[in-house]
């Protein structure tokens, strides 16, 4: 037993974790941003596969795995920006138009996908980010070559937990956001306009979902698969709500989710062989139902999340 | 007097058919107190939106220190110089004092200006007396405080002219007594105050001038308030003369609800503690007290809503064990609930379909399982015509119908089946006098009848004209019980507050 212990805790497992929980940090708090303003995004599970595929196909079009990440990122705000049409300027169900979002992105991206690479016995692949160690940090121990040691968008994702606490609880904008998921009526009657902050609040999260798609096909796996999402959109707005809404807490669930993953995933590979993995496959997703259920108890969502607003209406 | 600080000249504002305003005058001076006085749907409320942006005049102008102005949005009536509290608070319950102060105000290099909005927010508290403590979440304060919130709101982005929609229907009578010494302070400082009510004892206590409009025009406008009668402007207001319903002597007879010794747990609200209290057939009892002492754990126990805790209770010398809505009811109780909107009917069904939902499952409406539509339409048409409820049928979708309407609905609901005991909570929040009166003379009415009722309110004034007895709550307890002969408004604002122990 000692033995798979050993193989499990190492740098490589940090270092894992570290990797799992980026996209699902960036997405998370994608989802945060538009939650806090009263917006639910059902859309990000497609949106991230949109952006998926259109990250990796700009850059194995130009070479230029840059390019690739400004791609992904607007198409997640183009499609975060139609989301907040429907739900936000129309007022629609946020339901109903969050999974619609979520099928009409997830078949745009097979179809385009299919459309620009045909039927390929071998799938494209492109040469992913690379690790870039950080000088002086990386030489810590462990911690070092676990955190940093890892790719560009890695420490981007570290650097956008702090920047959205600081965004969301320090700047007026932030307060804007707050306000209008709370009482959008008390924002417009201080002048705030409340369409144009949540549109803002939506269209900031599909950015953060587009990091989270190109993440996945352009440093994690390197190519563009349908199942390259497969379930993480979902998972992030769960942890959204087990992160209560706070930039800190959500990342810190992205974390933990990402642990239990790194975790079955290395007690698949460590022997333990009598047990079908798919056990181990289920491991996260029971984690976070267990988590949301204890901690869903006490979380408050945002006053106004899922509530149109509509300036005649009392 | 000084030139006007805001003038309205001429406003029309109609929706579809229907003038809401029609060529309104109206104009407040700094260091003015205008008293802005109507029936409900008499275009206070849409007056008040022209003037803070929230509508745009068909015709007519604003203008503000003599020049013309365009106020096309919240915002840009803020940046006039006007400030608005709602009648319903515009806050974040979960975000601090502070933080709702500095919504909307541009921040410091690109952060939220923290230590200037502390600054401002001291110099408003120490100019008016309005203190707040900035780093509490909105949700920990009184309905008081929230208001005092909304009015250093306004002071906050330099409100000249303080607009005011019915501040007191909120409060207690000692918080009333400090709103108005801070507004007048505020008028006294140069600020311009509309006070829109129709308390017509307020108006005349705190107004220098009033503006009366009927059917959305001014009907009349009054220089000497404190020197004018409230029947002569109650005559203003409606268009005729209003005599306050006559409480005959009666004699009570058996006891028709009873509790002793009910207490809940503190589950939504203040719990009660202890609480015995009995009604008798021919009686209103009056239960006052500030909004949040336990009349709503009260009223959803005797409704059956809530089973209690401990203590008994008995409905025309039959015990409740059960405590459940239809038990009650078959006992003989009747309710009309605080809200009327959420848990009085269903706003969005017909008319006909909420005036006998308590009563659904019962013979007269339901047979083998199913409904008998016709019946349910004839009896939502009889009540109709029984209470002249202005709708356009009973299969109107009942959240169209105004709120003295919607009261006479709830009310036809319980009278058609001749209850013993009769709860209702708040039986004229939001009603006009003439609405008011009707309802009043119709409790009358059952009282005669030999009915016993309970009314909780926080209109005082109302208790007392009707009420035979009147019993206080504060914090879960009653806190004394008065005969209304022996009553008064400051005797039971000491109760009310627990200044005074059991009377």
């Amino acid at each position: 037993m000692s033995a798979v212990f050993e193989q499990i805790f190492q740098v490589g497992f940090l270092a894992a974790i570290i990797r799992i929980a980026t996209p699902l940090a960036f997405a998370t708090l994608g989802e945060m941003f538009s939650e806090r303003a009263g917006v639910l995004n059902l859309g990000i599970e497609g949106i991230m596969l949109l952006c998926a595929m259109t990250g990796f196909t700009a850059t194995s079009v130009s070479g230029s795995l840059w390019l690739g990440v400004l791609v992904a990122v607007l198409t997640g705000m183009l499609m975060g920006a139609l989301h907040a049409l429907f739900t936000v300027v129309l007022g629609l169900s946020q339901h109903v138009c969050g999974i619609g979002v979520t099928l009409f992105s997830s078949g745009l991206a097979y179809f385009l996908y299919r459309l620009i690479f045909g039927q390929q016995s071998v799938p494209p692949s492109i040469k992913g980010f690379q690790t870039v160690p950080i000088p002086l940090l990386s030489d810590i121990p462990v911690l070092g070559p676990a955190v940093f040691n890892q790719f560009t968008l890695v420490y981007i994702a570290i650097l956008a937990i702090p920047l959205a606490a600081f965004v969301l609880y320090r700047t007026p904008w932030g307060l804007s956001v707050r306000m209008v998921g709370e009482n959008p009526r008390a924002a417009d009657s201080a002048g705030v306009s409340v369409i144009a902050t949540r549109f803002q609040a939506v269209i900031l999260g599909g950015a953060l979902m587009g990091l989270a798609g190109a993440f996945l096909s352009m440093a994690q796996f390197n190519a563009f698969t349908f199942g390259v999402v497969s379930g993480r959109g979902w998972v992030a707005i769960a942890l959204v709500v087990f992160g209560r809404w706070d930039p800190w807490r959500s990342a810190g669930a992205a974390l933990l989710f990402a642990f239990v993953d790194a975790l079955q995933l290395r007690m698949q590979a460590s022997g333990l062989g009598h047990i079908p993995y798919e056990a181990f496959l289920m491991l996260p997703f029971i984690f976070t139902i267990v988590a949301m259920a204890v901690m869903s108890r006490n979380a408050v969502a945002p006053s106004a999340l899922l509530k149109p607003f509509r300036r005649e209406e009392r | 007097m000084s030139a006007p600080l805001i003038e309205m000249r001429g406003i029309t504002k109609s929706f579809g058919a229907v003038k809401a305003n029609e060529a309104v005058d109206l104009s407040v001076a700094p260091g003015e107190i205008l008293g802005l006085l109507g029936e409900n749907g008499a275009g206070k409320t849409t007056l008040m939106n022209v003037l803070f942006g929230a509508y745009a005049p068909d015709a007519g102008e604003i203008l503000i220190q003599g020049q013309p102005a365009r106020i096309t949005s919240s915002a840009d009536a803020l940046a006039a110089g006007i400030g608005m509290v709602h009648q319903h608070f515009h806050l974040a319950p979960r975000l601090t004092v502070l933080e709702n102060l500095l919504i909307g105000i541009p921040g410091k290099s690109g952060r939220i200006d923290r230590a200037g909005g502390l600054a401002r927010l001291a110099e408003i508290s120490r100019q008016h007396g309005l203190t707040l403590d900035p780093n509490l979440p909105v949700s920990a304060l009184s309905v008081g405080e929230q208001q005092r919130l909304e009015i250093v709101k306004a002071l906050f982005r330099g409100a000249r002219l303080l607009i005011l929609d019915e501040p007191t229907a909120v409060l207690a009578p000692s918080e009333v007594d400090g709103l108005f010494s801070a507004l007048r302070s505020m008028a006294a400082q140069g600020l311009g105050i509309i006070f829109i009510s129709h308390k017509l004892n307020e108006v005349r206590a705190l107004t220098h001038r009033c503006t009366v409009l009927r059917h959305g025009r001014v009907a009349g406008r009054v220089d000497d308030p404190a020197n004018t009668t409230s029947a002569a402007m109650a005559e203003l207001m409606c268009g005729h003369e209003i005599v306050p319903p006559a409480r005959k002597p009666s004699t009570p007879g058996v006891e028709v609800l009873r509790l002793d010794g009910i207490s809940t747990s503190k589950h939504s609200g203040t719990a009660l503690r202890d609480v015995s209290l009995a009604v008798r057939a021919g009686e209103i009892l009056g239960i006052a007290g500030v909004s949040g002492n336990g009349q709503r754990a009260l009223a959803e126990v005797i409704s059956g809503v809530r089973a209690p805790d401990a203590g008994r209770m008995t409905i025309a010398g039959q015990k409740v064990s059960r405590f459940s809505p239809r038990e009650v009811q078959a006992l003989g109780l009747g309710r009309i609930p605080e809200d009327r909107m959420t848990t009085g009917l269903v706003t969005n069904l017909p008319l006909a379909d909420s005036m006998v939902l308590p009563r659904i499952g019962t013979a007269a409406f339901s047979a083998k399982g199913l409904l008998k539509p016709d019946a349910i339409r004839a009896f939502a048409e009889e009540q109709i015509k029984a209470y002249d409820i202005r709708c356009p049928g009973p299969m109107t979708r009942a959240g169209a119908l105004s709120g003295g309407n919607l009261q006479k609905a709830l009310l036809a609901r319980e009278l058609a089946f001749d209850p013993k005991v009769l709860i209702v909570s708040q039986p004229t929040r939001g009603l006009d006098i003439g609405a008011a009166r009707f309802i009043h003379e119709q409790f009358l009415a059952m009282r005669a009848k030999g009915c016993g009722i309970i009314v909780i309110g926080e209109d005082l004034e109302e208790l007392l004209v009707l009420c035979d007895r009147i019993a206080v709550m504060y914090e879960g307890r009653i806190a004394g019980t008065l005969d209304s002969a022996d009553a008064s408004v400051g005797r039971l604002g000491l109760l009310m507050t627990g200044a005074e122990g059991h009377g």
